[in-house]
Order: structure tokens, then sequence, then C-alpha cells
């Protein structure tokens, strides 16, 4: 029986962060992944590194997250793109929310400023007549997710991990993990799959959020910022059933991608034309050029979403050497290294950068009154 | 559009006038001018391949429209159409 | 995909106006069913009746297409390309705007498109596939006086080395990779197919003075920004041929991408797909059938009978269609014969080396690919079959080359506006 100090089950992007992260430390790591390294929501990630600044505890993951993904801007693998966020308001009304907006980012240590109109088409001349302003976030970033995963893999095994692709961790049993080929793994693991987390942790509540992306033919400076529209993160903070929201991404082929939607209750990655128009309907608002611009693809991913959206990162209650890491919802990308960092910090129970109660695991389970 | 024998289409293509019977392609045009109707992502230069609108080797722009397959476009008198872009 | 009022209801939709869906419309109409015809390019005929501006039409082709579209049950929805399709409901693109038709049956008639296969210098302007130059020919691109080299595999090469002579070409010879022992037995076996042997007959009369060399197959492809010339492997040792156009085209793969997209049932082809269907072209779904090249490489005798078959079925006349099968079968048969003959030399799939572009969209090399334990891993770290041409091209080739399966079909099937995708029914400037 082969031994570790951690069991990384799930190849992401969070499961790859984290056996990254664990095996800078010195730690003995193996990694489990069925499928392929940063498939899953990884692979079907716009790749945006962005500063959500709705939620306090999101916000301080994702500030504290992007400070790490500098590491990675002169990585060829990665395709880090600073072109920041352009937050759009249609009207006078959302424009309202910029003020607090611009205050919640700065109050975190995040440059971020106020657009008006005019700027706001100077800076993007693509934007449809008439809205009203917006916010600027130059910090903010994209990247290719699956690469980045692969070479956190990788430089995990340059430091002695191992990988055991193509295989299914089907039992977690005391202090061990069993393989689909009977190996048996012992030492603490930590469960990186997201969707696919009840499988074997059924008692953290996970629904999987299935998204839509469009990618165009290359249109080269088209647009230059991650666009979004100041009502995103009701779609995405929200609970209805489908949402769209607008999102657009300039692509460093010079292809412009295009987002958001969320529905629950779809289990099937078909994709839904019906969502489609929504989602296209809602870009041709803001983009009313995107008419005419050829897709050349849509596919579909599904978020991995907690019991409030935030990920679970750390101990699961009530159990021995059993670690979690997975429920990033839409900021899996952008909070992946922050989360393996929490995460290995309380593991060899160091001091955490920023306050990890947000993300224990333990506030998804009932508690039980003495 | 004409039909008739001898009825013919005059477009130009990277600004030169050319002229193609009637029922000809854009590709037909272009290749009048020039080989080369494209570059690849790393800058070769490419033409058609597979001649039905399979491949995407032939996109040209067209008048305002960029990633044209000029294989099964028709060529109309007045087209503006630009290789390379 | 939504149920709207807007989308116009057709008792039968044939998607694809070559031989197999010229006769599907025509059967259907003919049992009373009002037929849509779709067709991408701007006239019918498919490729291999395409109409040849410098020629005239086939007189059989062009009988068979006024047939079919004079019928006043048949609208012909030409410049229609099919970008999504789901349940009962087909999303067209045209060229102002796009299209929502409704079917109550179904036939996919999307034919076959050419196997080309990556080489060194494979890339370069003025290298086509066989069939491809003889399309763009047909289409007035100026090739008279040119020297071509026509190379590759099976039939189509002397259709296309006539074709093209006949608009002023200089083919300086055709290179049939098959040996010759094969070639000669199929010639030998032709009497008992007659019209096949007369359109062999017809073709070496109208390539006279043209050689025909088996065992023979190009290795590269030479030239700075253009072709200059193609190296020519032959049993007795290798070539070099000055040329301008080198039309190459190893055989024919099935159009399944439609039929996949509304999940009918594929099976493997050679090393390709392939449509299944009943002894009425009825697919795995109650209301799709599928005729010609779709269902398998047979030719252009299969493909009437069989578009005729399920022209008659999807009109709910299956008795009448029964008078078809021993055409069809026979038809088949000649095919599984033209199969065997042309059946491709191993060393063929060996010739791209590691620079060699396999993704060309992308511009994605062999090198770059070695590795991946599957197509989707592959395209995830090299963008191989992310671009424009869908993987059309280098899927067929990775397949050709024993390396990755396909993957599935999703909308776009083709790329489409952003417009066609959202709002089918207004066009691009409302």
């Amino acid at each position: 029986m082969t031994s570790f100090d951690l069991i990384v089950v799930g190849a992401g992007i969070v499961g790859a962060a984290c056996a990254d992260a664990a095996a800078a430390s010195g730690l003995r790591v193996a990694v489990i992944e069925q499928a392929g390294i940063g498939g899953g929501a990884t692979a079907a990630a716009m790749g945006h590194l962005v500063a959500l600044d709705e939620d306090p505890a999101e916000l301080a993951l994702a500030h504290y997250s992007q400070q790490l993904w500098d590491e990675f801007v002169e990585l060829p693998a990665a395709q880090f793109q600073r072109c920041g966020t352009l937050w759009v308001a249609r009207d006078e009304r959302e424009c309202e929310s910029i003020g607090a907006k611009i205050a919640r980012l700065r109050g975190a240590g995040i440059a971020a400023s106020a657009v008006d109109a005019a700027e706001l088409h100077r800076l993007e001349p693509a934007l449809a007549p008439g809205l009203a302003g917006g916010v600027r976030v130059p910090g903010d970033a994209v990247v290719y997710p699956p690469n980045v995963a692969r070479f956190l893999v990788e430089r995990a095994r340059a430091r002695g991990a191992q990988l055991y692709a193509g295989r299914r961790a089907c039992m977690l049993d005391a202090g061990s993990v069993v393989l689909d080929d009977q190996t048996r793994l012992s030492g603490p693991a930590l469960i990186a799959t997201g969707c696919a987390l009840p499988e074997l942790l059924p008692m953290l509540p996970m629904r999987a959020r299935k998204g839509h992306l469009v990618i165009t033919e290359r249109y080269v400076d088209f647009v230059r910022h991650q666009i979004v529209e100041l009502g995103y993160a009701d779609s995405a903070h929200g609970a209805q059933r489908s949402s769209v929201a607008f999102n657009v991404q300039p692509r460093s082929t010079g292809q412009v991608l295009i987002g958001s939607s969320r529905e629950f209750d779809s289990a099937t990655p078909e994709v839904s034309m019906p969502m489609v128009q929504r989602m296209l309907a809602r870009a041709f608002d803001f983009l009313p050029g995107l008419r005419s611009m050829q897709a050349l693809r849509i596919w579909t991913g599904f978020r991995p979403t907690s019991i409030d959206g935030k990920p679970y990162l750390g101990p699961v209650p009530d159990q021995r050497d059993l670690w979690v890491a997975a429920g990033h919802e839409g900021l899996g990308i952008t909070t992946a290294l922050g989360s393996a960092r929490l995460l290995v910090d309380q593991l060899l129970g160091r001091r955490c950068a920023i306050d990890p109660t947000p993300y224990l695991p333990a506030r998804a389970l009932p508690r039980v009154s003495a | 559009m004409s039909s008739g024998a001898g009825a013919r289409v005059c477009l130009q293509v990277d600004g030169q006038a050319v002229e193609v019977p009637a029922g000809a392609n854009v590709a037909a045009a272009v290749a009048l001018v020039t080989p080369w109707f494209r570059r690849s992502t790393s800058g070769a230069r490419r033409g058609p391949l597979c001649g039905m609108g399979v491949c995407f080797e032939c996109r040209v722009r067209i008048d305002e429209t960029l990633h044209q397959r000029a294989c099964m476009v028709l060529a109309r008198t007045g087209m503006r159409v630009r290789t390379d872009e | 995909m939504n149920e709207r009022a807007d989308a116009q209801r057709y008792d039968v939709l044939v998607c694809g106006a070559g031989p197999a869906g010229l006769a599907a419309a025509q059967a259907a109409a003919s049992g009373g069913a009002r037929v849509g015809l779709i067709e991408a390019q701007a006239s019918a005929g498919g490729q291999i009746w395409r109409r040849d501006l410098g020629r005239g039409e086939a007189r059989i082709a062009a009988r068979l297409i006024g047939r079919a579209l004079r019928m006043h049950r048949v609208t012909f929805l030409s410049q229609s390309q099919v970008v999504a399709a789901g349940g009962d409901e087909l999303l067209l693109e045209q060229a102002q705007g796009a299209l929502r038709l409704r079917f109550g049956k179904l036939v996919i008639a999307t034919g076959a498109r050419e196997l080309l296969l990556p080489f060194p210098g494979w890339t370069l302007p003025g290298v086509t596939g066989a069939g491809g130059l003889q399309a763009l020919v047909k289409q007035a691109w100026p090739i008279a006086g040119k020297r071509v080299v026509v190379a590759g595999s099976g039939p189509l090469l002397l259709a296309a080395a006539a074709s093209l002579r006949s608009h002023g070409a200089h083919v300086l010879g055709i290179h049939e990779q098959a040996p010759s022992r094969r070639v000669l037995g199929l010639a030998a076996r032709l009497p008992g197919w007659p019209a096949h042997a007369l359109q062999a007959i017809s073709l070496r009369a109208a390539l006279a003075g043209v050689p025909y060399r088996c065992g023979e197959f190009v290795v590269a492809a030479h030239g700075d920004d253009r072709l200059r010339a193609v190296e020519i492997h032959s049993p007795a040792g290798m070539r070099r041929l000055d040329c301008d156009h080198l039309a190459v085209g190893y055989g024919l793969v099935p159009n399944v991408e439609l039929a996949q997209l509304l999940g009918c049932r594929l099976e493997a082809a050679a090393r390709h797909q392939r449509v299944v269907t009943d002894d009425a072209q009825r697919t795995s779904l109650e209301n799709v059938y599928a005729a010609g090249e779709v269902c398998g490489i047979g030719g252009c005798a299969a493909a009437r009978s069989e578009g005729r078959i399920a022209g008659l079925a999807a009109a709910g006349l299956l008795d009448a269609s029964r008078a078809q099968h021993a055409r069809r079968r026979r038809a088949r048969r000649f095919a599984e014969l033209l199969e065997s003959c042309f059946e491709l030399d191993e060393r063929i799939r060996l010739l791209a080396k590691p620079d060699t572009v396999i993704c060309r969209c992308e511009d994605v090399t062999m090198a770059a690919l070695e590795g991946y334990a599957d197509a989707r891993a592959a395209k995830l770290a090299t963008r191989c079959g992310m671009g424009a041409c869908q993987g059309r091209i280098c899927g067929a080739t990775l397949a050709e080359l024993g390396r990755f399966a396909l993957g599935s079909a999703r909308p776009p099937l083709f790329p489409a506006r952003l417009s066609s995708l959202s709002d089918p029914c207004t066009a691009i400037n409302p």
C-alpha cells in the first residue's frame, strides 16, 4: 500500500492548484484524475480572472488569488492577458450602484475607476450608444485554464507528485482512498471533483449550474476589455432557475467569447438553442455589431454550486483526514490559486492569509444539538 | 442575374477590376488576380483546398463582411473583394 | 428547439440537392407531399452534377434536376445552410437572414466530402482536392494552359482529369495509388456493369495521351509560397514534376454531422462513419430518413435509388419504394467492388512529417499532437479542431491515420451569423 501526505482527487484547475501548492510545501502528493487534466468546468470556463465584489468573502478570496496569479503573467501556457474588466451600466439607475462598487473594490486594495458615457465609448467604440457609464478594473485578466492546470500538475510531479491518470477514486475508507483498479492509497484525501463531489462526499450540498458560451471567428480589436453588465451578479448570486447576463471577452486569437447563462435543472451537456438565443439577444443590446459576426462553436459547462455559492475549503466535519476544495460556481479559475493556499495552510496548521471561516464545509451541515 | 450566354460580371479584387462569366464564384475572380486568398494563423499563405465549402481556406472579405468562403459565394457586379484580411 | 408559430412547416424536408436529394424530393412530391429541398450552394446538383459553366450541364443531370425542381409541390431553398437542428425543426442560414423550418419527415442527403490527407507541402496554394479543383474549374477558375498533376485514388481522379482537360488544362498525368493488378482486375469486371463500363471508355477517350499510372502517390509538394513542383513515388523510384496545380484526393467521407446532431445512429465505414438506415432508408429516428453518400460511399446510382426509396417512404408510399431495392443492391455491390480496389496504401498514411500541419485552421503540426490520449485532450491543449472547418478536414485526416475518434456534433453545424442563431425570423439589419 502506497502512502502519501495528501491524495488529491480531481485535477481540474482547483485540484491541480492544490497538488502544486502541497508539493511546493514539501508534501508527498498523489493526484487522481479519471479523464483529462484540466477537464470539466476548467475546460469549459471563460478563464476570466475577475474581482467579484458583491460578497466580501468572495472578494477577499478573489483578490488574494489574483495576486497569486501574477506569477503566471509570463508563462506561455497561461496565455495571460491583462485586458481588464469594464463593467457597464445601461441606465442612470444602474449607475447609482457604481459608487458603492468602487468603494468596495478600493477597500479591498483593487484599483477601480468610474467611467462616464463618453469615456465608455472611447474605451470600447463597439458598445451600443446610450449606455450610461461604468467601472473600469484594469487589474483583471484572462487566462487559458486547461493549460495552466496541466502546468501545475507537471510542476507538482517535478517535485515528486504521483499522477494516477485514467483512474477513478471509488471509495474513501478511514485514511485511505481506493481506486477503480483496487489500488489503495493511504493518507489524507482532498476531494476536488467539482460537480461530481456528491459521489464521494454526499453530505455536502452541490448543484450543477449549466452555462453556455459562444465563440466567434477572428475579429481583432472588436473589443479590448472583458465587458460585463453591472447586473451580472444578480444572475450569478440569484436563485432563479435560469438567467442570462451579458459577459464578453476578447481572446488572444482575436476571437470574441460570449456569455453568460445559468440554469439549474439541466443535467445534459446538450446545447439549448433557446438559452443561446436569450444570451445572444442580451449581448446584442450591448454590442450590436455582434449580429453580423460569425459563431464557430457553442459549448456548455457546469459550474459546481455549493449551498451558498462559495466554495467548500477545509476539513470535512466529523471525518478524519478528509478535506474538500470544491463548489466555486463561476469563480473557480480566479480563486483556484488562493483556494489551494487556504487548503494547504489549514492542512499544515499554518496561519491563513485570509479568514477561512466563510468557506468551512461545516457551515453546510446541520448542527446536531448536544 | 442574367444567365444568358456571354453574360459577364465585373467586380474588384484587391482593387483590381476583373471580369468573370455570370455564375462564376468569387474564388474564380480572385484566382485571376492572385493565388493567395488568406494567411494562416502563423502567417503562411493559403488558397482554396476543397472547392466545396468545407475547408474554409478560401475565406476573403466581400464588401463589408469578413470570413466569406469565396467558393460558395457567386460573383456579382460591383463586389469589392479583399484577400489577406 | 422552441415550438414557434412562425416556423414554416413542410411535409417532407430534404437536406441536400445532389442526386439523392433530388430523387427524394421528386419521389416525395409525386406522393403528394409538400417538399422543401434545402441546398447550401446556389444551384442544385451537389458535387457530381455541379453545373459546368463552360460546358453546360450533363444532359442527364439537367433533365433530372429540372424534373424535380419543376414540380409545384417542391420548394427549392437554395443558398440555405442548415446550422442547427433538433426535434422536428431545422434552422437555416441564408444570404440575408435565417429561417426556421418544421418537418413531418426529414430526408438527410448531405452527401460526402473528399478525403484530403496531409503530406509535406500540402498547405501550399495550388494544392487542392481532385474533386475540389474540378468543382472550382466548373465555376470558372482559370485553368487553361496550367500544368496540373492529378493524384490520389479512385474513379473520381479520371472524372476530374477529364473535366480539367476539357477546360484547357495541361494534365501532366494521373497517379493512382492502387496497384495496377487491382485496377486491371476492376476493369475486367466492368462489363458486368454496362453503364460504368461505358463511362470508363468515354473517360479513357477524353484522356487520350494523358498517362495513367498505378502504384504511384505524391509524397511531397514543393514551392516557396505557392506550388512549383511535386514529388511522386513510383515503383521505379522517385520522380519530380514541375507543375502549377496538384489535384489530389483519396476518396470520399460521408457528411454525417447533421445526422449526428439529431441523434441518428452511426456506424463505422472503413475508418470513418456513415448513417445507419433500414430497408426503407429510415434512420434510428422515427421521422428521419437518409440516402446517398451519407449512408456510405456508393456512387450516383445508389444515391438515386436510395433517394427515391427515402422520398417514397417519407410520403407514405413504402410499397412503391420496393421496386428500387434491386437497383440499390446492384449499385451498392459495385461500390463495394470499388472500395476494395482502391483501398489505401499504408505508406500514404505515414507521409506527414513532424512539422507537417495537420489542423490547417489553427496551424497545429503532427509533432504538437503527439502524446495525447484522445481528441478532447489534444483539442484543449493544441487548438486542433477549434477552427472554422470545425474539425471536418483534420478530423477525417486523424480518423484515416488511425488516431482520435470523432467527437459529438454541436450547433452551429457550420459557422453561422450570431443573428441567425438568436432570432431567426428577422433579417440581419432589422
